[in-house]
Formats: C-alpha cells, sequence, structure tokens
C-alpha cells in the first residue's frame, strides 16, 4: 500500500534507479491526490521525459552524419574547379607547377602510400611484439611501467616528433644510417635503386620512420588490451598439452584476437595516412616520384600544411581542396576494406 | 560572491582599457617576406617602446604575404617579389621598396669558413639542375684551386613556399644561365629539378645546417644569424665578390627608381666592378583604401619611423635602407592611400 505522508526523499534526474525512486516518489503523492487524472498526467510527464531522451540521442547520431555530409560537400565544392579543369588526369598526373597552374596528384598520393606502408611494416611486427612481451613474458613487475611508457608515446604531440625527427632522427640517420644503407645495398640489383642517392638526412624513409612510432602506441596497446581478453582457460589448455610460450601465442592466442589486432592495426594506419605536422617537416617537400626511399617526396597532408596559406588563385586552392578529397577517399577506402576483412574473418569463424 | 568577482573584473577591465587609451597605441598587423623579418622585428621592438604601438609580423614567405593582403586579413603585406602595376590597380593596393638586402648561397662543410669557397652564376644553375652532382666536380675545382673538396654528393636545399627570396634567386639564375630560364624560368614558386624543401628562409638555413655537404641560399641576415658558411660569387664584371653592405650598396646603386612604375625594379645581376650579382629590394604591400583606417595611418607612421630612424639598425644586419631621395620619391606615392573622407592618411603622420 502507498503511503500517505509526502516523502522527502528529492528527486534526481531522470534514467536509472534514481528514476525509479522518482517514479515510486510522484506516485505516492499521486496516492493522496485524485487518482485518475493526476495519474495520467505523471504517467504523461514520464513519457515525454523518456521522449525527450529518445530525440535527443537520436539528434546527436544525426547531427554527426550531418557533419560528415557537410564535409564530404563541402570538399566537392571547394573542389569542383580543379576537377573540372584537370578530371581523373589529376590522379596520374606527376607536375605540380603553380606558376602555369598544372597540377598533378601523383607524387603526394605516392608518398601517403609509401611513408603509411614503412610505418606499417615498422609497427606492426614491433606493436605486436611489445604486446605478446607485454601479456606474456614481462615480470609484473615492469609491466604497468612499460605499459604507461608505451601509452605516453601517443600522447606526444605531432610536432614535437617533427621537430625531434629534423633536428635529432635526420642528422643521425644522415651520417651514420643512411651511408651504411647506400654502401650495403650498392651493388645488389633491387635494393641498389630501392636505397641509392645522397643521403638528404630526411626524406621518406625518415617520415615512415617517425610515422612507425607514432603508430606504435595504438597497435601495441590496443593489442596487449585484446591479448588479455583470451580466455585463461584456453591457454591453461595449451600448455597442459605441452605447447610452448611461442605455440600457445601462435596458435591461440592470436587465432582469438585477430578481430581486434586487425582493428587496431587499421587504426593505426588511418592515423598514418592521415599524420601532418611530423610527415611535414621530415619529407623533403619534393613534389617527385623517386625509387629510392631515401629521396624526398611529399605526402597530401604536407602539401595540404605547406602551400594553402600562399596558394593564390582559384584553380591552385581548389587542386589542394582536391587532394584533401583524395586522402579523404583513401582513408575510407582502407576503412571500409579492414571491416570487409573483419566481416569475412567472422563469417569464416562462425 | 558573484557580484564581487563581477565588479572586480569590470575594475580591470577598465583600467586596462583607460591604460591602454592614454598610450593611444594601436597594433598593426603584416604578414609576407622572410627576408627581411629580421629587421623588422628590430624595428617592431623599438617602435613598441618609443610609441607603445606593436606591429605583428608573420613570416610567411612572399606568396603569404601577398595573399593575405590581397585578402585584407592584414594591415599590409610584405613581399620581395614585386607586383606587376597591373596586378597592384587589381588589387588596390601601392607599393614600395622598404629595404634592400643581399641572397647568399650558403653550404655546409666541415672546417670551411666564410668565403672559402667561390661559386659563379653558372656553377650555381647547374648543382640547382642536378648537372653537377659532387662537390669535387670539375667545374667547382676550376673555381677554387686551392680548396679540399670532398668527393661527397652535393644536398640541395630549396624554399618549399611561394618566395619571394625564390623569385629573386631564379630571377639571377635565368639571367646567367638560358638552360635555367628555359627549363625551370623564375617565380616564387618553381618545379625544382633536385633538391629537399623548406619552409621560409628560416627553414632552409636550419636544414644547411643541420645536412653535411647542402648548400642552399638564404638572406645574408639568416646566414649571419645562424652562422653559416656563405659563398663568394663572381659578377657580371667577372670580379669576385663578397656579401657586404658594401658590395649590397654598388648593385643597388644602378636602380632607376624615379621611372619605374609600382618601383618595380629587380636589382640582381647588376653590372659594377663592386656588385653582388644577387641583390633583392624588398616591398610593401598598402591598401588604397582599408576597413582599419587607423591601424593603415599607424601602418605609415611606422614606415616614415623606419626610413627616418630604422636606418641604423638595418645596416648592422647588413640590410641597405634606402637612399634619401627615393624615400621623398615614397612618400609622394603614400597621398594615394586615402581615409572614408577622401583625404590623405599620410597627413595624420608625424612630420619626419
Amino acid at each position: 500500500m502507498f503511503s500517505i505522508e509526502p516523502s522527502r526523499r528529492s528527486a534526481n534526474g531522470a534514467g536509472g534507479e534514481a528514476g525509479s525512486d522518482m517514479s515510486e516518489v510522484v506516485l505516492q503523492q499521486a496516492a493522496s491526490l485524485s487518482v485518475a487524472a493526476d495519474r495520467t498526467r505523471v504517467l504523461g510527464r514520464l513519457a515525454l521525459v523518456d521522449r525527450l531522451f529518445r530525440q535527443v540521442t537520436r539528434a546527436a547520431a544525426v547531427i554527426v552524419l550531418v557533419i560528415l555530409g557537410g564535409v564530404i560537400v563541402s570538399l566537392v565544392y571547394g573542389s569542383w574547379p580543379a576537377m573540372k579543369a584537370f578530371g581523373f588526369g589529376f590522379l596520374f598526373s606527376q607536375s605540380w607547377n603553380p606558376v602555369t597552374e598544372n597540377f598533378g596528384a601523383l607524387p603526394a598520393i605516392y608518398g601517403t602510400v609509401m611513408t603509411s606502408i614503412i610505418a606499417m611494416l615498422i609497427a606492426v611486427p614491433v606493436g605486436l611484439g611489445i604486446a605478446i612481451f607485454l601479456t606474456e613474458l614481462c615480470p609484473y613487475v615492469l609491466r604497468r611501467p612499460i605499459g604507461t611508457a608505451i601509452e605516453l608515446l601517443a600522447g606526444i604531440p605531432s610536432i614535437i616528433y617533427g621537430i625531434w625527427g629534423l633536428f635529432v632522427l635526420a642528422p643521425f640517420l644522415q651520417s651514420h644510417v643512411q651511408p651504411a644503407l647506400i654502401a650495403a645495398f650498392g651493388d645488389i640489383p633491387v635494393f641498389s635503386t630501392l636505397f641509392a642517392g645522397p643521403p638528404y638526412g630526411i626524406g621518406m624513409l625518415t617520415a615512415g620512420f617517425i610515422l612507425a612510432i607514432m603508430v606504435l602506441p595504438f597497435i601495441a596497446s590496443i593489442s596487449r588490451d585484446v591479448f588479455e581478453t583470451v580466455p585463461l582457460v584456453l591457454k591453461e589448455a595449451a600448455w597442459g598439452i605441452g605447447a610452448t610460450t611461442w605455440e600457445v601465442t601462435r596458435y591461440v592466442v592470436i587465432p582469438y584476437t585477430r578481430v581486434g589486432v586487425i582493428g587496431g592495426v587499421m587504426l593505426g594506419l588511418g592515423r598514418a595516412l592521415g599524420e601532418t605536422m611530423a610527415v611535414t617537416f621530415v619529407i623533403g617537400n619534393a613534389h617527385k616520384i623517386s625509387g629510392s626511399l631515401l629521396a624526398p617526396g611529399t605526402t597530401i597532408s604536407a602539401t595540404i600544411a605547406n602551400e594553402f596559406t600562399e596558394a593564390v588563385g582559384d584553380l591552385y586552392t581548389s587542386a589542394l581542396i582536391e587532394l584533401g578529397l583524395i586522402l579523404f577517399f583513401i582513408t575510407f577506402v582502407v576503412l571500409a576494406v579492414a571491416r570487409y576483412m573483419l566481416m569475412r574473418i567472422e563469417q569464416k569463424s562462425a | 560572491m558573484i557580484s564581487t568577482i563581477f565588479r572586480r573584473g569590470a575594475g580591470a577591465a577598465l583600467a586596462l582599457a583607460v591604460m591602454c587609451g592614454a598610450a593611444a597605441a594601436i597594433d598593426i598587423s603584416g604578414a609576407g617576406a622572410t627576408f627581411p623579418y629580421p629587421i623588422y622585428a628590430k624595428w617592431a621592438e623599438a617602435y613598441k617602446k618609443e610609441t607603445g604601438s606593436g606591429l605583428n609580423y608573420q613570416s610567411i614567405g612572399s606568396g603569404g604575404g601577398i595573399k593575405q593582403i590581397k585578402a585584407r586579413t592584414v594591415t599590409f603585406g610584405a613581399s620581395d617579389q614585386p607586383l606587376k602595376p597591373e596586378e597592384l590597380e587589381a588589387g588596390g593596393l601601392i607599393q614600395w621598396p622598404q629595404v634592400i638586402g643581399g641572397i647568399v648561397p650558403v653550404v655546409n662543410h666541415a672546417g670551411m669558413a666564410g668565403g672559402d669557397l667561390t661559386l659563379s652564376g653558372e656553377t650555381v644553375a647547374k648543382i640547382f639542375l642536378g648537372e653537377i652532382t659532387k662537390w669535387d666536380d670539375p667545374a667547382i675545382k676550376k673555381l677554387n684551386p686551392k680548396a679540399k673538396l670532398p668527393s661527397a654528393p652535393i644536398v640541395v636545399v630549396h624554399r618549399s613556399d611561394g618566395s619571394g627570396t625564390t623569385f629573386n634567386f631564379t630571377n639571377y639564375l635565368s639571367k646567367v644561365s638560358p638552360d635555367w630560364a628555359s627549363k625551370v624560368g623564375a617565380n616564387a614558386s618553381v618545379e625544382w629539378p633536385v633538391g629537399i624543401g623548406a619552409k621560409g628562409n628560416e627553414g632552409v638555413a636550419n636544414n644547411v645546417a643541420n645536412t653535411k655537404g647542402s648548400i642552399g641560399y638564404v638572406e645574408y641576415a639568416y646566414a649571419k644569424q645562424n652562422k653559416l658558411t656563405h659563398t663568394k660569387m663572381i659578377n657580371k664584371d667577372g670580379k669576385t665578390v663578397t656579401p657586404s653592405m658594401e658590395s649590397f650598396q654598388a648593385a643597388a646603386a644602378g636602380a632607376d627608381w624615379a621611372h619605374a612604375e609600382g618601383f618595380y625594379e629587380i636589382l640582381t645581376n647588376e653590372p659594377g666592378a663592386k656588385s653582388w650579382p644577387i641583390t633583392a629590394a624588398t616591398f610593401i604591400l598598402l591598401p588604397k583604401e582599408s576597413k582599419d583606417e587607423a591601424a593603415a595611418a599607424e601602418a605609415l607612421k611606422f614606415f616614415s619611423w623606419a626610413f627616418a630612424s630604422g636606418g641604423k639598425m638595418a645596416e648592422e644586419l647588413d640590410y641597405i635602407p634606402m637612399p634619401k631621395p627615393v624615400v621623398e620619391l615614397i612618400k609622394k606615392t603614400w597621398t594615394s592611400v586615402k581615409g572614408s573622407d577622401g583625404k590623405p592618411l599620410s597627413l595624420l603622420t608625424r612630420p619626419n
């Protein structure tokens, strides 16, 4: 039976267990008034709050879609003059001449893709290695500090990476690493072009290194989190029949966590594709495609960062915006491919 | 409690406004060439001490400066690449040369001091075209019989942004090398055949300082301030000259400012036994009609002050102040900068 005395409990906002408190309080008060009409009024208020909640969250989701759509529309609108002037040839042209207004995206696209591939080739094995070490082999005392240190790497602003790359890494690579690479691969047929040229210090390889360092924390911490979700039962079963640590990792942990690891790698790849400031400092800003990894190049974001403030004329600005649209498209394709791969994996395992 | 905070805050704001009002300080903004940034920064500091008005100059390159002033986002623009009279008309701008400086090639070789290496215009053009790739090339050896040149590859450093320094440098190379003129040409932004790009004079200076065996081109003040090794050059008359106030002045002596429309004069490859071959004037662009008249008037005051009292500071950094007769010509053109009442803003400047 409802109590007749007015309740002193304060009503919190709607939702959750506080909501049930509130409904209780309200229903108690309703009992002491004329029942039918007030009951409808009270229930109506609850329904209103519920409806409001639903609409607000729906609006939040719609706003995200609207913003995304708005970005796509403004990119297309901004790049329309360039698209009209160059057509599809823009994607395959190598020239970048602001004077004759002849622009081509190929060096920038090549640079973006190459630096990201170099970054992934370095960061994925190292990141997975860190995650495996932290979950399987590391002494318990060291796990928190090393984990925190890896995550701190993610917190360093990208421009600091750029400055460090330009003042510390590049001279080091120029005096010690690059001459060694050039000398070592000088005679081997394919690698001699891959590692040819004067040792600039900055260039695609340096940019790839720095991107690898920036992407590493994402891959390492996501992989570690995912590795920790492997049920101990599975691992113990494997150990129980005599599997070594490596065999457990290779045949139990990694297959179980495939989906999460690939998700982490894709997140890292997304960051590597779009990274601007760190790359701009060390990429060398040469609108050329060179066979050598040691040569300077450019990426889409580095080109836009360098040239947007002074792009005089509609066609120049529009060409830069079209580069932005191409990057947006590349990122979209990468994410779609990742999703598709994950879907296939889940289908196979189901 | 909130009302106390509010009252205190309002009181502080009022005091600040009164102080600012009492100083009658108007802040002006400018953007553009990195070439004159060292001297503009020095002038701005001294001017602020004297009058309290601050100058906020963004050194983003001549291309950026031209774009910003055309969009009227700053009070004045600065560019080493002068605009042609038609462009000035179209943009509603006036332009005048503020100061003259020299562009010097700088190299990075351990143990080499400033002026140890001599280069000719042709050689520099070939280096930047990628035709000369090693430091011990016969062409460089011929000019420097006694220098110890390593057999190292030449790392070329150029500008990645739209730069008046690049404009003057490529203008010079086009004059001395027909090959360069046909393959690359002269402009603020060109398709460089080889080399790495850096942002601003500052970027090129940094890259050359950090990269062994590199060569770049910077305004002389940057070479001095960053302790870079500059080279000597062979000028139009075939004489070897070293960058200095003297050689810049010798090059500037031949300029005919009185007959140049919009003061459009390029000072590269000037004749004269002592002339430095890559000398350049740097220009200020001011709109004929600005929305912010107070800022435009203050800008004219600042440049007038710079012409009158800034000469010594300029010379300390090896910039050449404009000669007095040219300053008179320049001040006459300021009468076309008008306020909304149609009267020239320069009438508001203090007579200097």
